[in-house]
């Protein structure tokens, strides 16, 4: 049963990346290659109309975790308080940038919700990535201090930084040069998935350019995945084992391989969709391939003392994770029947579409 | 670890303040909304379908500021409140992940599909998104509800060794005797609210004298819906949830009463008076006797346990605070009774439209139902303390064990900071849209 949970929270974790991914990634897109305004209008729209609904996958995860891993979702949330914090305000930036840049027509106006839209969407794609990189090296659970643990069971606190910026430290912060690089990662994936979402949902001028931006990222994004492979065996030893033990674990890296792969040959393509679905599989790739390597693991101990969070050591009650499988799988159900409604009714480009009131 | 507390609640409690303003408008404005657009299907008078549609705009600011105040709250769970997390996860996550799952996602699809899909649906389709965005509103207070419900009156669990609690009847969460009256009050006051902005928009107009059309239609449904709502949230709904505190809480219900000693022949109901704390008595008070044994037993002289009867540590530790949000929310509710029917009154006789000293009051009536709604939440909140479950767990055995005063602290006053800003902008774009009125539609 903490399987199925494990693996439903997966999936709503990777449909929100997937989703909102884009999002962050058009700010990102908006910030950098946008220059002319009706470039930065219609970039902006193509977010905007579906930021909200992309959203709501971030609240399901988050109440999804809380229901079934409850002690997991505890000590993480209060573990890395600070960039939590920090997210939510940056979540707030991006969308009131969104929501608000159209609804007076001055420049002062717009150019400061741009900014704001985008500046958040960049930090926010950082962040994610920071925390992914953070969940794979793991945390010193329960805060052992000189061998002795301070906190009861597995309840921590992160600073943001250690002086060092070492992940190999008793104490590692919340961003070190193993953080930074998987944040980096995530960074040229979103924007990656945000070109390609809006060469596919827009008319924009830009979009010819923004194949050339792909394919450049693509390489830089190559580079870092081989980087990453060779410092995550010094931050987790352990992360290939999985891969060893389970074979068909390997499905998983090559999804993302298949992402990488395919969006080399971007400036060939001649259908808009398909760009979108190897970034698409980029991140699905990215994600499953992380969460593979540690599981059962939630959350590694960099201590001796602690164990780590596993999805076994921090469940509910055997009825409580069945009931809600019951109403989940009609909630699934239901979610998907919203959003193919949503995608079809709203589908095709954006430029022609009413937004902005 | 006093003040680690401290800011805990004062953080919880102003975002949550500041959230909840915004959910309160949206739910009952659905209701409007769906009424707007059921009227314009009926008559085909373009004037309701281009009500329906400015409100709508009205509701797409406010649910902005719903979505983005309170993704916050479900994080604060888990940073600031770690602890009970971990322990009571296992089943108000149960409410709260359905709150996501069933009420939230509905609301944001088709929201975008009510304000950007009219050309691309039939009316009769247009009007089922509106309808399927007013369920989804609804649903959701019906799922935060249970989950508070449960915190202040908890069935269907088991504690483990650990400490935990965990489910141990799903059921019974949507049967606890205390969701349904909380519910239904609670909707009803968010009908109040939205109506009372309705009517003020509405008066606003004919002040102003321009879009009197509109004006008039506002005023007239917003006082239609003003007067039944305001008579149900304090009757049967507001009565069944007092006896309710009476039967689950004796000791909150004591404190709002302000019932400082226990009378052996029946209650007295305050109408005014100050706690005075240190003597244990009520200042300048003003009271009738025996009506609050009637009013709660249906027996004059039944007698109604005071705070002398309970354990100190069994009061709610604010009792001032407890008992002025209460009052304060039974007396508005009682005001707002009586301007609706004086509305009517003249509605009724035709000269509400040019009445100017009443446009007035009803213009500027407006914040007033959002401060009875946030007073009745306190008194809800308050009455639960020094608990976070009722009875079972202790609000300062539910903080984050690791995060420190210092952390609280700054983070509350960047949220505060935060949420000054989105006030304005909130209060800018509603502003243009309402100075716009209903005619400037674009679709």
């Amino acid at each position: 049963m903490e399987i199925f949970w494990y693996i439903i929270i997966a999936i709503v974790l990777a449909v929100f990346f997937i989703l909102d991914g884009y999002d962050f990634g058009t700010g990102i897109i908006h910030l950098f290659f946008a220059k002319k305004e009706k470039d930065k209008e219609v970039i902006a729209k193509s977010a905007g109309l579906f930021w909200d609904s992309n959203e709501v996958w971030l609240v399901a995860a988050g109440g999804m975790l809380f229901m079934a891993f409850p002690t997991f979702y505890a000590s993480v949330f209060s573990g890395f308080y600070l960039p939590l914090i920090i997210v939510l305000w940056l979540i707030i930036f991006r969308a009131i940038g969104l929501e608000f840049r159209s609804q007076f027509h001055f420049q002062m106006w717009k150019d400061i919700w741009d900014k704001s839209f985008g500046v958040s969407s960049l930090l926010l794609a950082l962040f994610f990535g920071i925390a992914l990189g953070n969940i794979v090296r793991g945390v010193n659970l329960g805060g052992v201090e000189n061998g002795v643990s301070v906190y009861e069971g597995h309840y921590f606190f992160l600073p943001l930084w250690d002086s060092s910026f070492s992940p190999l430290t008793e104490h590692p912060g919340v961003i070190d040069w193993f953080t930074i690089v998987i944040g980096l990662i995530s960074v040229v994936t979103l924007s990656i998935h945000g070109a390609n979402w809006v060469i596919l949902k827009t008319n924009s001028s830009i979009n010819k350019k923004l194949k050339g931006v792909i394919f450049n990222l693509n390489i830089v994004l190559a580079v870092l995945t081989v980087f990453s492979l060779f410092v995550w065996q010094i931050v987790n030893p352990n992360s290939l084992y999985n891969f060893v033990d389970k074979p068909y674990f390997m499905v998983f890296p090559i999804i993302y391989l298949t992402g990488i792969m395919g969006l080399f040959f971007i400036k060939k393509i001649k259908k808009d969709i398909y760009g979108f679905v190897f970034s698409t599989l980029l991140i699905l790739g990215g994600i499953t391939s992380s969460l593979a390597s540690l599981f059962p693991v939630l959350l590694p101990s960099v201590n001796d003392i602690n164990e780590p969070l596993t999805i076994y050591n921090t469940t509910t009650s055997e009825y409580g994770l069945s009931v809600a499988l019951t109403w989940g799988v009609i909630g699934f159900i239901l979610l998907f029947v919203y959003m193919i409604i949503q995608k079809r009714l709203m589908g095709g480009k954006v430029d022609k579409m009413d937004y902005g009131h | 670890m006093e003040d680690m507390l401290f800011y805990d609640r004062l953080q919880f409690a102003f975002t949550i303040t500041f959230h909840y303003i915004f959910p309160q408008l949206t739910m009952g404005l659905s209701l409007m909304i769906v009424f707007f657009k059921w009227k314009y299907l009926r008559n085909n008078d373009e004037k309701y379908n281009n009500a329906a549609k400015f409100f709508m705009k009205i509701f797409a600011v406010n649910f902005t500021m719903g979505v983005v105040t309170g993704i916050p709250m479900e994080f604060q769970f888990g940073t600031n409140w770690a602890k009970f997390s971990e322990l009571t996860g296992g089943i108000i996550g149960q409410t709260l992940a359905m709150e996501g799952m069933f009420s939230f996602f509905l609301e944001s699809s088709f929201l975008a599909l009510f304000i950007f899909g009219e050309k691309l649906m039939g009316q009769k389709l247009h009007f089922l998104t509106g309808f399927l965005v007013f369920l989804g509103s609804w649903a959701s207070g019906w799922f935060i509800l249970a989950t508070n419900a449960w915190m202040q009156h908890p069935v269907g669990y088991e504690v483990l060794e650990n400490g935990k609690f965990v489910l141990e009847n799903f059921s019974a969460l949507f049967t606890n005797p205390w969701l349904l009256p909380a519910f239904l009050h609670n909707q009803l006051a968010s009908v109040v609210t939205s109506s009372f902005v309705v009517a003020s928009i509405g008066a606003f107009y004919l002040l102003r004298k321009k879009q009197v059309e509109y004006g008039k239609l506002f005023l007239k449904t917003g006082v239609i819906f003003g007067l039944v709502s305001s008579l149900l949230v304090a009757f049967p709904t507001g009565d069944w949830n007092a006896k309710n505190v009476a039967k689950y809480q004796p000791a909150a219900f004591a404190a709002m009463e302000g019932i400082f000693e226990t009378e052996e022949a029946g209650a007295e109901i305050v109408l005014v008076g100050q706690p005075n704390m240190v003597e244990k008595k009520l200042d300048n008070k003003i009271a009738v006797p025996n009506i609050l044994s009637f009013l709660t037993h249906q027996d004059w002289n039944k007698q109604i346990p005071g705070m002398d009867q309970f354990k100190k540590e069994e009061l709610p530790d604010n009792i001032p605070a407890l008992y002025y949000s209460y009052h304060i929310m039974v007396g508005l509710g009682t005001i707002f009774i009586g301007v609706m029917l004086l509305s009517l009154f003249f509605l009724w006789r035709r000269k509400l439209y040019t009445l100017k000293p009443l446009l007035w009051v009803i213009m500027f009536l407006v914040p007033f139902p959002y401060i009875a709604n946030l007073t009745g939440w306190y008194t809800a909140e308050l009455g639960r303390q020094p608990y976070l479950v009722y009875g079972l767990l202790k609000t300062s055995d539910g903080i984050s064990p690791t995060v420190s005063s210092g952390n609280t602290l700054f983070t509350l006053l960047g949220f505060v900071a935060l949420y000054m800003l989105l006030g304005l902008l909130f209060l800018v774009l509603v502003g243009k849209t309402i100075n716009e009125g209903p005619k400037h539609q674009k679709h």
